[in-house]
């Protein structure tokens, strides 16, 4: 691509493309989340069967990101006139050429169905109606590796407007204005931040994109990354030119390498095109981004962890103050902001704070994106106006618990967070009351947990990973989430004392209130939530040795009910460790000395023949 | 993690000062800088970080050896031994773990006769538990080098690692 060298060869090329762009057929392939299924070669089924009909001028396929419906894998967009298709094959690329791109039909059997009846169209889909996709409204349109799609769908525009029309305390008063706050956790007003940053003393100064996201269960910043990169770039243009900063890092974990690959890919793009690089669009500003791999430790998600991983360094916290803003990378100002923050910079600057304010509730403004896991029908990527309710987006967006199964809790805020139960399912979720039921908005991951789940296995689940992931620099932490560890460990063992609970209970409070960041400061969360909300589940581990979920291996045991039990012969095949025995025909048994009780029978008997108890 | 490039030679010997100097002569990162993407690098190469080559890193740049030790040492994904040339990663996050990802890891263990954080003894896995693949909609995954699989039960676990193994024979 040719170096845009001022704002107005920008604005030619956006103008050349829509002129481009014709009337055809966009075939638009969910590449990234969609991968794991098979996509790609999805992807190349429908090129192939566009070339094989010479239709190269009418239809074209696009390696897109995320449509956000991962529960319809591989997943399918035929635009202009919206078609979604799930459960796309290779076998079906015929089809959907044949019917779709050529005749403009559809093909119902690969649309979503609402009780037995076809809703060919996206936007109809209960899925999509319920959200406002404000943030991720070219995640899964645009083609994350083509900087000209990007402009074409309108990327640096807001860049374009600040660097030529703004002063920076423009730019920070507009930001502040906004109310937005910072997604990658603690929700601290982005402004603000700014606003030190820019006041800070030192040169240079600079700006990092915390793509860490170490949160299990959460995917919205890997979404980003891999389906709109452009746009996490140009939220960092824009800060970078508010703060006054040359310099930027992106700091992407390694279990990411779609995001890796696009980001890198995008960085280079926006380099060539004088995007980054000496004076941007020919404005006289300079910025350059670099992108860091991390090294698989969660820890280094936090901010200071964080700067000493791109320092070269053990990614150990540090206590604040001070702050990054004042002594940051490399002892300089630095601002620091999550993929998601970033990404809803320049919608603000292109539709102003006021329009950006409108959506969310008084102290949270905006949209956040929310990935949906675990036990739900419609698991993916969600995006909803503050204030939404757990049932909106559980039930509404998510479609409910799969197998008829109850809404027991959710999970949010991942280890720093906690779980909220069915009794908070009509509060308005947003920054401030999240943290009074207990949990805290988290990064956005959002697991869903029904009847099946233990809540105490839960708790000792989270307590494991920030066991494990404690850097081991302050006592707390490292001690503190080892005794927690241990009782929560004995009580999923049926061997909990009594006074566990509050042994737990005093263990965490103080943990909390001792430790030096806020991996330790937040790591007793999902033990004392659980303990809150679910103490009677605590109780029967306790004083009757029974996990009421069936979920706690060492307190159950498969069994097979002989009335029901046809001889089929498929468990004792199932079966890794022989534990299974039988006549052809006759009911089966399981020796319970030999069982390991990896559930494998369980799994596969078609009558319902084994029970967990 | 790209597949790692660990040639049978380099596991009963480790590499010779050759392949070191030539590994640390095309650093795209330098150490001074950027020490853990340089550190990256040597490990894409070999598939390990072999002594002889930190120790040379350590005297070109003039970070002390204890320094580059420290970070080695932190980092989950830095490793001072040879591993199997194809890297398991099973997830235990959170929404794996609500579906059964401990009974996922369990087969591949058995499957394997491997434990976490061990190469089977003909060097073809290395196995490692990760926090989160963010592909938690397939839950339960594991990745194989690049390659996602998901929505897994102990049974498709076996299947897909016979299978792995057969086509690579
Ligand atoms: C243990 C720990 C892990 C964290 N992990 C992340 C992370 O993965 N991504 C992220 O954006 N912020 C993470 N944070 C929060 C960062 O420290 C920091 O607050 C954030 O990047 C600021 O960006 P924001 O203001 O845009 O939210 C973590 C914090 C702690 C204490
Ligand atoms: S929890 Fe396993 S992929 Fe996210």
């Amino acid at each position: 691509m040719t170096r845009l060298d001022s704002i107005d060869a920008l604005e030619k090329l956006r103008g050349d493309l829509a002129a481009q762009e014709g009337a055809g057929v966009v075939v638009r392939v969910c590449s990234t989340g969609c991968r794991a299924l098979g996509a790609l070669s999805v992807c190349e089924a429908l090129e192939r069967e566009i070339a094989r009909r010479a239709l190269g001028s009418k239809a074209r396929v696009v390696r897109a990101g995320c449509h956000g419906l991962c529960a319809g894998a591989v997943a399918v967009v035929v635009d202009p006139q919206g078609i979604f298709y799930q459960g796309v094959t290779t076998e079906d690329a015929p089809e959907i050429v044949e019917e779709t791109v050529v005749g403009g039909r559809i093909v119902e059997r690969l649309c979503w169905s609402l009780d037995g009846e076809a809703v060919p169209l996206k936007h109809d889909i209960p899925f999509y109606k319920h959200q406002t996709r404000l943030v991720l409204r070219n995640c899964g349109v645009v083609d994350p590796a083509s900087l000209e799609d990007a402009i074409a769908h309108g990327a640096y525009s807001a860049a374009a407007q600040a660097l030529s029309d703004m002063r920076p305390e423009q730019v920070i008063e507009e930001v502040l204005a906004s109310g937005l706050r910072g997604r990658g956790g603690a929700g601290f007003p982005t402004g603000r931040k700014w606003q030190f940053a820019r006041a800070a003393e030192g040169e240079p100064k600079y700006i990092i994109c915390n793509a860490d996201e170490g949160d299990p269960g959460a995917f919205m910043d890997r979404a980003l990354l891999e389906g709109d990169p452009h746009l996490i770039i140009e939220g960092m243009i824009i800060g970078a030119y508010a703060i006054g900063a040359k310099k930027g890092f992106i700091y992407v974990r390694a279990e990411y390498p779609i995001a890796i690959q696009h980001t890198k890919a995008a960085l280079e793009q926006a380099r060539e095109a004088g995007l980054l690089g000496e004076s941007i669009l020919g404005t006289g500003f300079d910025l350059d981004i670099e992108m860091r791999v991390g090294a698989g430790a969660f820890v280094c998600g936090e901010e200071t962890a964080l700067i000493a991983s791109i320092e070269g360094k053990r990614g150990m916290p540090r206590s604040r103050p001070p702050f990054p803003a004042s002594f940051g990378l490399y002892g300089k100002p630095t601002n620091i902001n999550n993929v998601e923050t970033w990404a809803n910079v320049p919608r603000i600057i292109e539709e102003g704070s006021e329009a950006y304010a409108k959506v969310g509730t008084e102290g949270s403004k905006g949209t956040k994106i929310f990935a949906l896991a675990g036990k739900v029908r419609n698991t993916g990527l969600v995006e909803v106006p503050m204030g939404a309710t757990l049932r909106q987006i559980v039930f509404d967006i998510g479609g409910g618990i799969p197998d008829d199964r109850e809404f027991r809790a959710a999970q949010m805020g991942g280890p720093s967070g906690g779980c909220v139960p069915a009794d908070y399912l009509d509060l308005p979720i947003d920054y401030d009351s999240v943290k009074q039921v207990g949990a805290i908005m988290g990064s956005g991951g959002l697991i869903v947990m029904d009847d099946s789940t233990c809540m105490v296995d839960i708790a000792r689940f989270f307590t494991d990973f920030v066991q494990s992931e404690s850097c081991g620099k302050c006592v707390p932490c490292r001690v503190g989430t080892r005794r927690m560890l241990e009782i929560l460990t004995r009580i999923c063992n049926g061997e909990g004392e009594i006074g566990d609970v509050e042994r737990l209970d005093r263990l965490g409070k103080m943990v909390l209130a001792t430790s030096l960041c806020g991996l330790g400061q937040t790591a007793p969360n999902p033990a004392l939530s659980t303990i809150r909300y679910f103490q009677h589940e605590y109780d029967s581990h306790i004083n009757e040795r029974r996990c009421p979920a069936g979920a706690c291996q060492a307190l159950i045991g498969y069994r097979i009910l002989e009335d029901t039990c046809t001889g089929c012969g498929v468990c004792l095949k199932a079966c890794p460790v022989g534990a299974i025995s039988g006549e052809k025909k006759q009911p089966h048994s399981i020796s319970a000395s030999v069982c390991i009780k990896c559930g494998a029978c369980h799994e596969k008997c078609r009558f319902d023949a084994i029970v967990v108890e | 993690m790209a597949e790692n490039a660990t040639p049978d030679r380099l596991v009963s010997q480790g590499p010779s000062e050759d392949d070191v100097v030539a590994a640390l002569d095309s650093l795209d990162a330098r150490p001074e800088t950027n020490l853990i993407g340089a550190l990256q690098e040597v490990q894409d190469r070999f598939g390990y970080l072999p002594s002889p080559a930190l120790e040379a890193m350590s005297e070109r740049s003039g970070i002390p050896l204890s320094r580059i030790y420290g970070v080695v040492t932190f980092y989950a994904q830095f490793y001072t031994e040879p591993r199997g040339r194809h890297t398991i990663l099973c997830c235990r996050g959170t929404a794996c773990h609500v579906k059964g990802a401990g009974r996922v890891l369990e087969a591949v263990e058995r499957e394997l006769g491997i434990e976490e954080g061990e190469s089977t003894p003909d060097l073809m896995f290395y196995l490692e538990t990760v926090a989160c693949l963010g592909t938690c909609f397939l839950a339960p995954v594991i990745m194989i080098d690049n390659e996602y699989f998901g929505m897994l039960t102990p049974q498709k676990v076996a299947a897909i690692l016979q299978n792995f193994r057969a086509e690579r024979q």
